[in-house]
């Protein structure tokens, strides 16, 4: 068989069976390999899509990126329905099942580790969003100044809105991102988002990820509604649940601090 | 709409997790050149694939009388 084993993440043997006939990257269908009283759930990539030289070339193909995080992200959400899945970071790719069951061998400890510290949890993204400087539209339409006195006037003006607008939104940020880091069980933080990448028209002044109880869910999701209209011109946006990505590439237990 | 309800993903969003995100383990081959590699590359993709079809809605206003390139100085 001329093919990689792709390996999206690690769970406890599952409770209730796999959605019949989830495919994975490539359309393959993914497969679970039970190990040492875990399970990997993995698929067959072409060897030609995955091997080094190619692999790097097709991680700047933005529509082969696109469709290989889409599937992957496909298998994590049907895995989320049915337990708490460790999973692991985009292309991780082995020669066979036998490199698969090693490396879970390898890693057992640190997997058991990880499966009971996120157990239960999901991840929720919030950002935060200022608005784009409303001055335009929302200024009368002024008159051509009259004098370069009046215009440089104007030009001072517009600098001190933009920044008095820019300490409002961080400190909304910061006193939101305080008050969800304290319901939740961590907190990491995302750099903040590009606007030509996420096509937002605003600007991203928070990007955070919050691991939280399915249980306490609910509660953090009001939490983040509350906050909502709390001051104009800055947007917050809630996505998830996600499966704890942004929470499994800890260092092991025992040392401490954040990540970045 | 809650935004709970929204289920189309943003791709950033989903590269945010997975790029940078998930367990980082050294598979048989690839992820010597993943691991480092990665997070550079999928902002260059990116940039370069936005760059060719949406204008960026941040785009500084273009002065008038200087050719492209040499405004906003």
């Amino acid at each position: 068989m001329s093919g990689l084993r792709y390996v999206y993440a690690v769970s406890r043997p599952l409770g209730a069976p796999l959605q019949a006939e989830l495919a994975g990257v490539g359309g393959a269908p993914a497969a679970l390999l039970h190990h040492h009283g875990l399970v990997a759930v993995v698929s067959t990539v072409p060897e030609h899509d995955f091997a080094e030289g190619a692999l790097r070339g097709n991680l700047e193909d933005l529509d082969w990126l696109a469709a290989t995080a889409r599937a992957h992200q496909g298998v994590i959400d049907a895995l989320t329905c049915v337990t708490t899945p460790v999973p692991l970071r985009l292309a991780t790719v082995f020669r066979d099942d036998s490199g698969v069951r090693a490396m879970i061998e390898a890693r057992e400890d640190d997997f058991r580790r990880l499966l009971d510290r996120l157990d239960g949890r999901v991840e929720w993204g919030v950002k935060v969003y200022l608005d784009r400087e409303p001055a335009e539209a929302a200024a009368p339409v002024a008159a051509r100044p009259a004098s370069g006195r009046d215009y440089l006037r104007g030009r001072r003006e517009s600098a001190h809105r933009g920044e008095e607008r820019w300490h409002t939104a961080e400190t909304f940020a910061t006193v939101l991102h305080d008050r969800l880091a304290h319901f939740a069980e961590d907190a990491r933080l995302h750099p903040p988002q590009n606007a030509r990448l996420s096509g937002e028209s605003g600007r991203n002044v928070l990007n955070a990820a919050y691991l939280v109880g399915r249980s306490q869910s609910e509660a953090f999701v009001e939490l983040v509604d509350r906050s909502k209209d709390e001051t104009p011109g800055l947007r917050v946006e809630l996505t998830g649940p996600w499966a704890a990505y942004s929470f499994a590439g800890e260092a092991p237990a025992g040392s401490a601090g954040e990540e970045r | 709409m809650t935004v709970v309800e929204r289920r189309e993903i943003a791709l950033v969003d989903l590269l945010d997790r997975l790029l940078a995100g998930g367990v980082v383990i050294t598979g048989d081959i690839t992820l010597r050149i993943a691991d480092v590699d990665l997070v550079r590359i999928d902002l260059k993709a990116l940039i370069s694939s936005v760059n060719e079809n949406v204008s960026s809605p941040f785009e500084p206003p273009r002065v008038r009388g200087l050719p492209p390139g040499e405004e906003g100085r």
